[in-house]
Parts: structure tokens; C-alpha cells; sequence
């Protein structure tokens, strides 16, 4: 089997994740139910005049994508692959909602050209030139693992390539607040860092972006290999964990050679069962970390888990704000990552140190 | 018309989110596309918004806003000709 | 030799006609589906040509027997519709016997619940259900859902190059052997994000589009949905299958140029169409007919003229034909409408005209096939382009 190797990895989440030197050292104790990236000097990486039309997820995705290609050492990519649930958000809703109230009247094109959801990656390519395969994954909560086995089935066709891989996502002010109407968003605040414990239903929302650099060799570079990476588009509980099951007899390993699994629980007393039920058994003596009470949820916020395999290893140890059980491994050679939401768009992965 | 070119001169920062200029820095009869304040293809359709909303003259053919947006003093002119509000 | 992917299974719903055997007898009958707009509500009715399929929502629930309580948007109904065509005709009756996937292109997905009920949902509970159509993934939900596909699903949203790019990706994996068969297209309901949206760039037509033509005025937006089922060898030849023929190459490539419009060398589109060529490991000789993205707007078609001009050589380029006065342009439906109707050219050793065409464009040496016309087919190339510099090539052969 072709490697996949992280090259280069960087991320601007809700938390000062930013900086490639530390690992969530200075915890930021989030208390709105939608809370926004941390701030970045967006001005470091992109040209003012580049930025004028730019929103909030081309910004977080331009910034960070460059942060991952210098982290990886790589000036141009053989191709260009993002995931993003909602694309540019903010400037689509703004757009709606002139066509709605202006009676379709006086509408300007740029908030249009933003809608679409490739825009990100559109403008990637434009920044860098880059001529290359460039494609956008849309779906719910696998929007960012469907992007990856975009580019490991395109490391396989051809494993001299370095493919950018990005999940992005930002919030936008109204369409963001309609999801406390359907449920998805709780309706009673909470401090965010409790968000695991909290009893209710619905969870939190917030933003970010995370990219990879991709290749079929390891460099000096390298952070973590990606060994594996499934979706499932609708399972029950115990399918889900004779899914990983099979899941991990595919990779030829077992249980005890997993040394931590990072589990994407939001708080959602509706759905923690998926979790809660291969937590107590696979997993009861395997070292648990979870992070959306430090991210909050988003359709790409499942990348975070890849985010922090990839520190796990480069560090050699786990900030305890991740932690969950009392299981402590002694090095950390495999990582399993598990997210779904609602009940739908469950990803398994598996990353190792390299 | 001076009062027109300054109102024409915010306007077009406000509308093709020029931050980073002043007023000041746009000169009556400096270009608009190309060398000048460098806008592109998608600026000028957002002018032509600006026109029907602002001052409600309709363009059909976005290459009519070739020569109407030279600079922002052929702009006003146009306008003070066409206005109808 | 490179055989490609086999497909054995075709569905499709657009404006000229709700079936794939409706869709060929009007592309026979040059009859296209470009009219006023009769079911979508919005103040530029009268201004604009659209390809509107001719059913109404109501309509559509009742076809695919949805509750009436349902969270399906028209664009979710149009992609049952036309998924499950495409499953019935490949025969698939148990989705659970082999691994099978689903991959949907879609752009907006359910604006068109989004936009009708969007000021409403503060006020009133009942329509809150359609909430989570702002996701454009959703769409896909609700689909594979209908279809009962649980394993792999995913949608790829690259605007106007989507069901390409989704039929490019099936391709791919069922080759590398990552699953045995998988549904792959598009679908996009008309809305008036879209219609406005297009209008800004001004580039909507008042008339019918005129492809390739030297006084085209812009495009036609239409709505549809169209999917092929693709599978492996193994089980095209443990089942013994009808095959159409084969998806034999594919390529995206960037044309990095500006965020919407085409470059004036059609780099992008030339990248994809001589890639597409390496990946089928055919000469640009081979090719039959090229079934063009052929917006009909000033900046697409100059843009892939020329570009069909840089890899064909001006008076090599194969009769080709833009079908997009047919349907409109269905955006990310576009792709997997004009598979359908590339696979039918083989099928039937027939190329469909480019309709409205009069006036040669004065830039370059190119006349699209503008009649019905009988030729021995086995090879078609397929063009289908996005905002965001987003350029894809298909090949199909028999």
C-alpha cells in the first residue's frame, strides 16, 4: 500500500492554535453558544489588495494553507482539494438576504461569486497560480475526510505528488442563529469547556480551518502518516463499532496497538450514545481525547482530530484539557480518530508516527 | 461637480471595499482599471449597480461601462448627463 | 489497452423530458425545453428564457411517494428521481449486495427552500424542518437516503463542473478497486439565488442561447438531474450486464486566471481535454464528437474555442455541439446531463445539433453541428467548466 504522509500541517481554530510551536498551551474558556476563530493577523499572509473581496473562510483558508505549504517546505502543489460544509457563509446569506428583502433589486455580484463553495479553493489556485486538479467536498461532517480520500486515491494513481488538503468553515450571523431553531444549536448557554458533560440536546457552533500537505514519500517534514480513512453515511451504534472493528482488522492491528482515540463528541445528550458506546467497550482502556468543547462543532471541525494526532506525536504528549479517561499511554505510535453527526457522516481514521 | 466626483470618490471605496485608500488618493482623472486604482471586471459590474441604484441610470451591455468609467470626473459627467435621480 | 469504467446504468430529468427515453426523443425531434418560467416565483419572469422541468413540487412528492411532511427540496426530489432511474436501468434492485456509493454534484442544493422559507422561520415552527437545507450536502442526505445507499456518499460543489467532477471520482474509485459500484451525477433546481446571481454577472439571456454563435447574448439557466451507475468488471462479468459503454478518461485542471471568467486562451480547458486524452491514452484523432460546455455566454464560448483550437488544431476539431440550448445551463447538474447525452450519441450514432446557431464567430474557424447527424460513434469528449477556474474533461467510448 502507497503511503500518505502529513507533510505540513496548520490550523486557526477558536482556540491560539495558530502559532506551529505550541500545542494548546493557553486554554481560551469559550462562553457563547457560537463562538468565532481566534484572531489572526491576516495581513502577514495575503496582500491587502488580494484581501479586499475576501471573506472570513477565504481568509482562514488562504493564511492557513500557506502556513501548512511552508510548514511542509513546498512552494506548488500537484493539486488543490478542499472540504468546507457552508463555504463562504456570511457573504451567500448576506446575498439571500438582498435578493429576499430588496425584491430582487440592486444586487451586486461579488457577495454571488462568493457563494459558490469551491470559492476557497478557487482562490488558493489564483493565489499560487496553480493549474493543478482542484476540487470541494461538501458533505456534512465528512466534508474534510472525503476531501483525504480524494488525495490518498490520488497518491495511489501517482505517489510522487503533494496535494493541499483543507477543511474551512466560518459562521455566518443569521444562518448560523437558524440552527438554535431545529435544535442543532443548544438553547441554554453553558461555559463551553463544560460542553462534554452538559445534559441537554443540541451542541455549540463555531469555525476554522485546518490544512494538510499530502504526499506519497516522508520527508524530514513529516508529522504523521494517514493510514486509513473511511466514511459511513449512516449506521447504527454497533454497526459503527463493528465497523471499526473491521475497520482496524483491514489495517492489521488490534485494539492494543491503538495507544489514544480522539472522539469528536459535542455535547449532544441525543447522539453521545455513538460515542459512549465504544468508549465503555473497545476503547474502556484506551486514552480518550475529545476537543469541540475547545473548537466547537463545525462540518470541518473534524480535522481538529487530525490536527492533534499529528501534535500528539510531534510533542510526545497530550495537553490534559484533551483528555477524558484516566488511561495513559506510554508513547504514542497510533492514533484512531472517530467523529459523526447526528447520526449521520461517521469517519474512522488512523494516523501513525512516522 | 466637485461635490459630485468627492460623493462618486466614497462611494466607489465603499462599494468595491477599497480599505486601504482615502479619498484623497484618487485623483479626478486617475484610471480606474488597469494601471490606475487597478480594478477589475467584477468592480465595474458592481459600478453599474451603483449607476441604477444611486442615480438610476440602467445599463443593458456591460461594455457600456468601458467608457463611462474611465476615471471618476468622466464618471460624473456621464452622470450629471443621465440622472434620474 | 485502457478499457475505462464500465456504465450500466443511466437516469435523467431535465426540460425536455422526465425520462432518459423522453430526454432522447426530444434531442431526435430537436425540440428543446427553453421557455418563460412557469412555476418558480420570481420578478424577472418575464425577463429571462429558462429550462424548467415541468413538474411541480406537489408533483414531485407524489411520484417518489414522499410523506407530505418531508424535508426533500426540489433539488433532493429531482436527484431521487432521476438516482433511481439510473438504478432501475442498471437493474440494481439489492443496494446492499456489493459495495455501492453515491456521489452527487450539486451547487446551491436546497436554496430553493432555503429562499422561500428563510424570513419565515423566526416567525413560524412548521417549516423549520427545511433548516438544514442551507447545507448543500443535505441534498445528498436525502437522496441516499431515498435510495437506502448507507456506505460511501459524498458531494462534490465545484459550481458548474460538479457532476463532472463526481463521475471523474466514481470513475477513479471504482478503479482502484475502493468500491464495486457507484452512482455518480448531479442535480440543481432552478431558484432565485441563482437567477439573480447569474444576473449580476450579466450574462442571462433574454432569448434562447445561441451557442458558438458571433451574437450570442448570454446563457439560459436550466434545472436538472442526471446520474450514472458505474461499475466494476468483476461484477459486469459475473452478472452478465448491459453495458453503455465506458468512462475512459477524465481530467480537472485550474485555469487560475480570475475568480468566474474563462481565460482568453482557454489554458484551464485545454489542460483538462489534454489530460483527459493521457488518462485515456487516445489521440486527439480518436474523437468523434465534442459535446462542449457551450454556455452560450460571450466569455465561455471564446474561451473554449479556443482552447479546442490549441488541442485539436482549427481545422481538426471534431463535429462538436453545445446541447445547452436543449436544457439551459443546469450549473452542476451540467456534467452528468451531458454524459447522458454523450452516452446516447454512442448508443445511437448520433450527434445532437447545436440548436439557434446562425453567425459563425468572427475570432475563430469553428461551426458547431447544427442538425440531427448520423455518424459511426466511438469516442466523445465532454466538457464541463466552473467559476473558481474549475475546468473538467470527460471521455466516453463505446
Amino acid at each position: 500500500m502507497n503511503g500518505c504522509y502529513i507533510n505540513g500541517i496548520a490550523n486557526i481554530s477558536a482556540q491560539k492554535t495558530a502559532d506551529p510551536n505550541s500545542f494548546l498551551g493557553d486554554v481560551i474558556a469559550h462562553e457563547e453558544l457560537i463562538f468565532r476563530s481566534h484572531e489572526f493577523n491576516y495581513k502577514d499572509y495575503i496582500k491587502p489588495s488580494a484581501m479586499r473581496r475576501m471573506s472570513k473562510s477565504v481568509k482562514m483558508g488562504v493564511a492557513t494553507s500557506k502556513m501548512a505549504l511552508s510548514a511542509a517546505e513546498l512552494e506548488m502543489p500537484d493539486a488543490i482539494i478542499t472540504g468546507t460544509g457552508m463555504g463562504c457563509r456570511q457573504d451567500s446569506e448576506i446575498f439571500l438576504e438582498k435578493i429576499l428583502y430588496n425584491d430582487e433589486q440592486f444586487l451586486t455580484p461579488t457577495l454571488f461569486i462568493q457563494s459558490t463553495h469551491n470559492t476557497v479553493g478557487g482562490q488558493i489556485a489564483l493565489g499560487l497560480g496553480c493549474k493543478a486538479y482542484n476540487v470541494t467536498y461538501v458533505q456534512a461532517s465528512v466534508s474534510f475526510e472525503t476531501s483525504v480520500i480524494d488525495a490518498q486515491l490520488m497518491l495511489s494513481e501517482s505517489p510522487d505528488k503533494n496535494i493541499l488538503v483543507g477543511g474551512i468553515d466560518e459562521i455566518a450571523k443569521n444562518s448560523t442563529l437558524l440552527h438554535t431553531l431545529d435544535g442543532h444549536i443548544k438553547s441554554e448557554k453553558l461555559p463551553i469547556l463544560d460542553l462534554l458533560d452538559s445534559k441537554t440536546s443540541g451542541t455549540v457552533c463555531s469555525e476554522g480551518a485546518t490544512f494538510v500537505v499530502l504526499g506519497g514519500e516522508k520527508t524530514k517534514n513529516s508529522v504523521a502518516k494517514i493510514v486509513d480513512v473511511e466514511t459511513k453515511n449512516s449506521a447504527t451504534p454497533e454497526e459503527i463499532k463493528v465497523e471499526i472493528q473491521r475497520f482496524m482488522r483491514r489495517n492489521e492491528i488490534t485494539i492494543d496497538d491503538i495507544d489514544a482515540v480522539v472522539l469528536g463528541n459535542n455535547g449532544n445528550v441525543e447522539y453521545n450514545h455513538y460515542y459512549k458506546n465504544v468508549q465503555d467497550s473497545l476503547f474502556s482502556n484506551t486514552e480518550q481525547l475529545c476537543y469541540k468543547h475547545l473548537i466547537g462543532e463545525y462540518h470541518t471541525a473534524s480535522a481538529f482530530g487530525f490536527y492533534i494526532a499529528s501534535k500528539v506525536f510531534q510533542f510526545g504528549n497530550v495537553p490534559s484539557v484533551l483528555k477524558v479517561n484516566d488511561i495513559r499511554a506510554k508513547t504514542y505510535k497510533n492514533i484512531l480518530l472517530y467523529n459523526q453527526y447526528r447520526a449521520k457522516n461517521h469517519s474512522i481514521a488512523l494516523l501513525q508516527q512516522c | 461637480m466637485a461635490e459630485l466626483q468627492q460623493e462618486l470618490k466614497e462611494k466607489i471605496i465603499e462599494q468595491l471595499s477599497l480599505e486601504d485608500l482615502e479619498v484623497s488618493e484618487i485623483g479626478d482623472n486617475d484610471p480606474l482599471f488597469g494601471d490606475g486604482l487597478g480594478l477589475d471586471s467584477i468592480d465595474a459590474l458592481e459600478l453599474i449597480v451603483l449607476l441604477e441604484k444611486d442615480y438610476g441610470i440602467k445599463l443593458k451591455d456591460p461594455k457600456e461601462g468601458k467608457a463611462i468609467f474611465q476615471s471618476v470626473s468622466v464618471m460624473a459627467d456621464y452622470i450629471e448627463k443621465n440622472r434620474t435621480k | 489497452m485502457n478499457k475505462g469504467i464500465a456504465i450500466t446504468g443511466m437516469g435523467i430529468i431535465s426540460s425536455i423530458g422526465n425520462t432518459v427515453a423522453e430526454n432522447l426523443n426530444a434531442l431526435l425531434a430537436e425540440s428543446d425545453g427553453i421557455s418563460r418560467i412557469k412555476f418558480l416565483e420570481t420578478r424577472h419572469k418575464d425577463a429571462i428564457m429558462v429550462g424548467e422541468i415541468k413538474k411541480t413540487n406537489e408533483e414531485l412528492v407524489q411520484e417518489l411517494g414522499l410523506n407530505a411532511i418531508n424535508n426533500f427540496s426540489r433539488t433532493a426530489m429531482i436527484g431521487s428521481i432521476a438516482a433511481k432511474e439510473a438504478l432501475l436501468d442498471a437493474g440494481i434492485e439489492e443496494i446492499d449486495e456489493y459495495r455501492t456509493g453515491f456521489i452527487s454534484g450539486t451547487s446551491v442544493g436546497g436554496m430553493d427552500m432555503t429562499e422561500q422559507h428563510y424570513l419565515d422561520y423566526h416567525k413560524k415552527t412548521t417549516n423549520r424542518r427545511y433548516i438544514e437545507a442551507q447545507h448543500a450536502g443535505f441534498t445528498t442526505q436525502s437522496i441516499s437516503a431515498y435510495l437506502g445507499i448507507k456506505g460511501y456518499v459524498s458531494t462534490i460543489s465545484t459550481a458548474c463542473s460538479s457532476a463532472a467532477n463526481a463521475i471523474m471520482l466514481g470513475a477513479r474509485l471504482v478503479k482502484a478497486g475502493k468500491i464495486d459500484r457507484i452512482i455518480v451525477g448531479g442535480t440543481d433546481a432552478l431558484s432565485k439565488f441563482t437567477i439573480n446571481g447569474f444576473g449580476t454577472l450579466m450574462i442571462l439571456s433574454d432569448e434562447q442561447c445561441t451557442p458558438f454563435d458571433n451574437d450570442r447574448k448570454g446563457l439560459n439557466l436550466g434545472e436538472a438531474s442526471a446520474y450514472l451507475v458505474l461499475e466494476s468488471d468483476e461484477i459486469v462479468a459475473k452478472t452478465n450486464k448491459k453495458v453503455y459503454g465506458h468512462v475512459r478518461g477524465w481530467a480537472n485542471a485550474n485555469d487560475a486566471y480570475h475568480q468566474t471568467a474563462s481565460s482568453s486562451d482557454g489554458e484551464g480547458a485545454y489542460l483538462a481535454m489534454k489530460q483527459a486524452l493521457e488518462v485515456a491514452d487516445i489521440a486527439v484523432d480518436d474523437i468523434d464528437y465534442v459535446n462542449a460546455h457551450g454556455t452560450a455566454t460571450i466569455n465561455n464560448d471564446l474561451s473554449e474555442g479556443i482552447a479546442m483550437t490549441r488541442i485539436f488544431g482549427e481545422d481538426k476539431v471534431p463535429t462538436f455541439s453545445s446541447t445547452k440550448a436543449f436544457t439551459g445551463h443546469t450549473l452542476a447538474a451540467a456534467g452528468g446531463v451531458e454524459a447522458v447525452y454523450s452516452i446516447l450519441s454512442l448508443q445511437e450514432n448520433m450527434i445532437f445539433p447545436n440548436l439557434n446557431f446562425k453567425t459563425q464567430m468572427e475570432e475563430f474557424n469553428l461551426v458547431p453541428q447544427t442538425s440531427i447527424l448520423s455518424k459511426k460513434m466511438h469516442t466523445v469528449l465532454s466538457n464541463s467548466f466552473g467559476f473558481g477556474g474549475n475546468c473538467s474533461t470527460l471521455i466516453f467510448s463505446k
